[in-house]
């Protein structure tokens, strides 16, 4: 599953996005706990409330099911206006 | 008659307003709201700011917004501009233009869709402070201003 981030996300991982090893369907849950272990350093940045998550270019919980084919991002909560 | 826009590109409020008047005879009130780059933000001065934004969920997150304004309030138009990449100080960020028959609907539509897309719409800023760049923090008061909305 590829994983787009963006933002203060995408500077501190050091890329735009991931290809990530994860059976699919999986909850968003499953998905940053994935992330995590690839990015043990940033796990704090990586929990839920500090990274949005999208699917489909709409926020969703952490309980969402992402399944195969799917747009998912994780961002930092939003500063625009 | 909705226009949603994100864009490098500045903007006109005297073409926005005159689009929000233009062939209307229906309407009694228009309300506007810009946002404008500050040059203090958190204590310090601040020299400009870049705006990064997720294409295509942003467009998509304004208007399900407007969407949402709509059903709650009888718009006949609205008009939503955000700006993104580089930006100066007293620049303009964003402008939110409705038009409806009676100014309750238009004050509090306004108001409304500023409340939702600084929590909703996926964009980012970037301060340029002498110290160097920095990205912003989302504020409490942001997420805690859309609870006077709960029906």
């Amino acid at each position: 599953m590829n994983i787009l981030f963006f933002a203060a996300l995408r500077e501190h991982l050091g890329c735009d996005q991931y290809s990530l090893d994860i059976p699919l369907p999986s909850d968003i849950r499953s998905v940053r706990a994935a992330l995590i272990r690839v990015f043990p350093r940033h796990a704090t940045l990586l929990t839920e409330g500090k990274t949005l998550a999208a699917v489909n270019q709409t926020l969703v919980q952490d309980t969402h099911v992402v399944n195969a084919g799917d747009e998912v991002a994780f961002f930092p909560p939003v500063t625009g206006g | 008659m909705h226009f949603i826009s994100v864009q490098e590109a500045d903007f006109d409020i005297a073409h926005e307003y005159a689009e929000l008047r233009k062939d209307n005879r229906s309407d009694g009130a228009v309300v506007f709201f810009t946002g404008l780059v500050r040059e203090m933000s958190q204590g310090d001065s601040v020299s400009g700011m870049s705006l990064e934004h997720y294409p295509g969920m942003t467009e998509k997150a304004l208007q399900q917004i407007v969407e949402d304004a709509c059903e709650r309030w009888p718009l006949h138009r609205v008009r939503l501009i955000h700006r993104v990449g580089t930006l100066r100080v007293s620049d303009q960020i964003v402008f939110v233009g409705v038009s409806a028959a009676h100014r309750e609907a238009a004050f509090a539509a306004c108001h409304f869709i500023m409340d939702f897309l600084k929590n909703r719409a996926p964009f980012w800023k970037k301060e340029v402070t002498p110290a160097g760049e920095r990205w912003v923090d989302a504020q409490e008061k942001d997420l805690r201003a859309l609870e006077k909305w709960q029906k």
